[in-house]
């Protein structure tokens, strides 16, 4: 990310907060867009939206961590940042100088499989904002220099220290994915990378980097809000037309990842609190049992009701906090259940209540008021990405995330039909496929020189 | 950076800004300079309806029919602000049980409700007002409305859910403990304020605080303030006046004041009469947390807009003199900026960065560095450039039916006039540059200053030394969360 601290999803999170929902009395959810492909390749989409006087452009590359190479992990999200440093007709400084004396803000942000880019500007600085994405796209290499790329390698190496380093619990979600995924396999390195690879990042590599994977034929552009799409269209042909089109980009392709055995591992942290992290492999994004085990982790960790929460925090009171998640991609997915003890508990106690419930889930399908009140849940969380156009999770950045994921921009119904459509016994199913005892990993975070707080193997 | 290829957007002039008159040519773009822009498009802000309950209370209602939600947000002025000297965090703890019991329903089964109908319902204590939102699909409006009313209104205080959400905030504190961002924030306020003005500790007060509050402190706490001659409602989204009103009625017309209203005033605090330099230990810490600031005005001085723009320029954008020597020029964090956080009462003025440990002591000087230029030097072209950025970019602010209740809550807290989003725009480009520069020599110096930096003194205190900036103190972060017990 460029530069607002968010904590970088382990793997392809970025996913599609979940858009819209048409309830039965409401209309069809839909988002209507039109689309075309310029002869570079470039795939273009766009939606008019006249609620206020703003338009969004979101450029999403098809490119993210997993296509980085062996000793240059991070490399994908240094290379973000020094989109963000000029190009040829964009002396460094300008890209940020020339949107906010627009009234413009931008970001970008990078995970395993894509790094999306985007601009929100006033609607009459559209033609502004495809003057820059396009010259970054075009002519990037124009006016790259060493210097450029050292001062946003330090800028990246802070980062890393500010998200990780220095944060409790931080170094946590950079072993997850190692130990999950096997070491060829594309998830297996953390999108942030390691220092060592940030150090070695050279000139050459971003050379390279751009000229691989940055043409338009791999990438898609949305412009979305108050815009008219003949004169959008017009624009866009004008500003994106003289890019060249890159080389083909292969196939990505990822070995099985497969856990055989429960792993057990323990991180000592500068902590006051030891916290449990169980996680599983589980469906990839958008296939069968992807939706179930998002519905699951709301049925084991949102709201006071939820099972773990209910048992854990509410009941027993032997926790701070829970929380569950399905962190679902292409190329593969984890389901991450995390608790932090209260002080006087240690995370075998915690394991134990767990695994009582987990035994629950299993065996009996949940109650048809928990599953509706997941599915309620999600359907309302369509809605807030509704509301906004720009940014991350706006209407431009999830037409840019369905059209990669899904094939189609106006994914929003089919993607709310997931959930719609479950049963409790798909609940149950999921649950007693996927969360298996013996293909997990338990990782436990215990505070300086207490490892006795550890999850411990059962006799 | 050259300035005259700033395509300069004179707020409102559209005369000055029609377009290039070239839209789409084919061929090759001319990309020698960037493209003009168009005229600027007005933002055309639906208007605020005022309706009134039967019992007095005001509601500020906004339609957005576009998404199939709603927002109302109850807005009550009851905040940290409001906490007696010697019971920090009561407000706050209040604010935090209105949903563990209300109105015959137990926490569970408002919980299950809420989530059950898709609802989103928070409730929280600021400085200077609580806030309980609910925001919920339209189609579930009506039965959402009810249970808002209860929290806000009936909250029930139960005796086992007081002892839980006590045990959740004193284990907060404790990991508080865990975090630099948390460790500077209560090291910055005590260095500021003191021990004797609310603004010195946090809102949720100190462990030994919320060890200390009753049950009873708790309900008149809420009698006193909860109270509709005290509260203000905002509705933004799919509803009209004809909709709603009727179901506000229902819902909170009923409720009624007890007593008299009390009145809680937070006294302006003294300047810092000097610098002074505090370091909380962090061994081995990758990074250094730095504050460095002063206390500001509060949120009705006429220096506000003035105040904005300055500090758009000095660290309030990613083109702002912080963010650019910190980060762009100098590598020593991923990002460095400045705020001023406007309260009833003065709130602080705040530059902040987290910085790799071995470059603590330069990037305190380049902070330095930045607070006696922007004293010294402001150009005409950074002015304009940062009263388009502000002015032009406020759709964003005002997009969603949450950001609009919001700023609707601020107008009633704030006493703001009634047309003052319809304003805001037009008072940022009234700003000059001479008030900018006043405003930063007035507001922000650097003499006087209390500077905290949480990280690895065995690593940065020497450095921070010979800087030479006044005195050192230092401070274990156990040792700081002790005299917070006090």
């Amino acid at each position: 990310m460029k530069f607002r601290p968010v904590l970088a999803p382990l793997i392809a999170l970025a996913v599609l907060a979940p858009g819209p929902a048409a309830g039965q009395e409401t209309k069809k959810l839909a988002v209507p867009y039109i689309q075309f492909t310029l002869p570079n390749g470039l795939d273009v989409i766009l939606h008019e939206d006249h609620r206020v006087p703003l338009v969004a452009v979101s450029a999403w590359y098809h490119v993210g961590s997993a296509r980085e190479k062996p000793g240059r992990t991070g490399f994908a999200h240094l290379f973000e940042h020094i989109m963000f440093e000029g190009s040829g007709h964009v002396a460094e400084g300008n890209f940020d100088n020339w949107l906010e004396a627009a009234g413009g803000d931008n970001n970008g942000s990078t995970d395993n499989d894509r790094t999306n880019y985007w601009e929100t500007v006033p609607s009459n600085a559209l033609e502004l904002a495809l003057f820059l994405e396009s010259d970054r796209m075009g002519y990037l290499l124009d006016s790259l220099n060493l210097e450029k790329v050292n001062v946003q390698r330090d800028v990246v190496k802070n980062e890393r220290r500010q998200s990780y380093e220095n944060r409790p619990y931080g170094m946590a979600f950079l072993k997850l994915p190692e130990e999950l995924f096997p070491p060829n396999h594309p998830y297996h390195w953390p999108v942030i990378g390691s220092m060592e690879d940030l150090t070695a990042a050279s000139y050459e590599d971003v050379v390279q980097f751009f000229k691989t994977w940055y043409g338009p034929n791999n990438t898609s552009l949305v412009v979305a809000g108050d815009i008219d799409p003949a004169d959008a269209r017009r624009k866009v042909e004008k500003w994106f037309s003289d890019v060249p089109r890159g080389a083909p980009v292969p196939p990505i392709a990822a070995p099985p990842a497969v856990l055989t055995s429960e792993k057990r591992l323990t991180l000592e942290d500068h902590v006051q609190l030891p916290r449990l992290y169980v996680a599983w492999l589980s469906p990839h994004l958008f296939a069968p049992g992807d939706e179930a085990m998002n519905v699951l982790a709301r049925v084991l960790a949102s709201g006071k009701n939820s099972r773990l929460y209910k048992r854990l925090v509410y009941d027993l009171q032997i926790a701070q906090d829970v929380s569950a998640s399905q962190n679902s991609g292409p190329l593969g997915s984890a389901f991450i259940l995390i608790v932090t003890a209260r002080e006087g508990h240690g995370l075998s106690e915690i394991e134990k209540v767990v695994s009582e419930e987990l035994a629950k889930v299993k065996r009996d399908p949940p109650a048809t008021r928990e599953l509706e009140r997941a599915v309620n849940q999600i359907e309302a969380a369509f809605y807030g990405g509704l509301e906004r156009v720009g940014g991350f999770g706006g209407k431009a950045d999830q037409l840019n995330a369905y059209e990669f994921y899904a094939g189609r921009p106006d994914y929003f119904a089919e993607d709310l039909a997931r959930y719609t459509s479950l049963d409790t016994d798909d609940i149950q199913a999921a649950a007693s496929r996927y969360l298996r005892d013996d293909a997990r990993l338990v990782l436990s975070v215990v505070p300086q020189g207490k490892k006795n707080l550890a999850a411990q193997k059962k006799p | 950076m050259k300035r005259t290829a700033v395509p300069v957007a004179l707020l409102f002039l559209v005369l000055a800004l029609t377009a290039s008159g070239q839209t789409g040519a084919p061929g090759k773009p001319d990309r020698s300079k960037p493209p003009a822009l168009g005229p600027v498009r007005p933002l055309k802000l639906p208007p605020v309806s005022e309706l009134h309950l039967s019992n007095g209370v005001p509601v500020f209602l906004v339609e957005r029919h576009e998404v199939p939600v709603v927002q109302v947000n109850a807005v009550v002025r009851a905040g940290a602000g409001y906490d007696p000297l010697d019971k920090p965090g009561l407000a706050s703890l209040t604010a935090d049980m209105l949903d563990e019991g209300a109105g015959g329903k137990s926490a569970l089964e408002i919980s299950d409700e809420i989530d059950y109908l898709g609802a989103e319902l928070t409730s929280e204590a600021g400085w200077d007002a609580t806030v309980v939102a609910l925001h919920v699909p339209v189609k579930r409006v009506e039965k959402a409305l009810p249970i808002l009313a209860d929290v806000v209104v009936r909250p029930t205080f139960p005796a086992s859910e007081i002892e839980r959400v006590r045990t959740d905030r004193l284990t907060e504190l404790l990991q508080w403990r865990d975090e630099p961002r948390a460790i500077a924030s209560v090291a910055f306020a005590r260095a500021l304020y003191g021990r004797k003005h609310r603004y010195g500790t946090a809102t949720l007060g100190t462990e030994s605080s919320v060890r200390g509050f009753s049950r009873a402190e708790l309900t008149a706490f809420h009698v006193q303030f909860f109270r509709p001659d005290n509260a203000a409602i905002v509705v933004v989204g799919d509803a009209t006046a004809e909709s709603i009103q009727p179901q506000l009625e229902k819902a909170f017309g009923g409720w009624k004041a007890a007593g008299n209203r009390a009145a809680a005033e937070v006294p302006a605090a003294p300047q810092v009469p000097g610098r002074e330099i505090l370091i909380v230990d962090r061994p081995g810490a990758a990074q250094s947390e730095i504050r460095i600031g002063r206390i500001g005005p509060s949120r009705s001085t006429p220096d506000y807009f003035a105040l904005t723009v300055m500090n758009t320029i000095l660290g309030g954008s990613f083109t702002s003199r912080l963010m650019q020597n910190l980060r762009e020029k100098h590598g020593y964090a991923y990002g460095a900026r400045s705020s001023f956080d406007y309260r009833l009462s003065t709130g602080p003025f705040v530059a902040a960065a987290a910085v790799q440990t071995d470059k603590t002591a330069p990037a305190v000087a380049e902070f330095f560095k930045e607070l006696d230029a922007i004293r010294k030097t402001i150009t005409d072209a950074e002015v304009e450039k940062a009263k388009n950025y502000v002015a032009l970019s406020f759709p964003s602010e005002v997009e969603t039916t949450g950001d609009i209740a919001s700023k609707l809550a601020q107008q009633f807290i704030y006493h703001l006039p009634n047309d003052w989003l319809q304003t805001y725009v037009s008072r940022i480009a009234a700003v000059n540059a001479a008030d900018v520069r006043r405003v930063a020599s007035q507001y922000v110096d650097p003499e006087k200053v209390a500077v905290v930096v949480v990280g690895d003194r065995s690593k940065i205190e020497g450095e921070l030394k010979a800087l030479n900036l006044g005195p050192v103190k230092t401070l274990s972060v156990e040792e700081l969360f002790a005299a917070e017990k006090k």
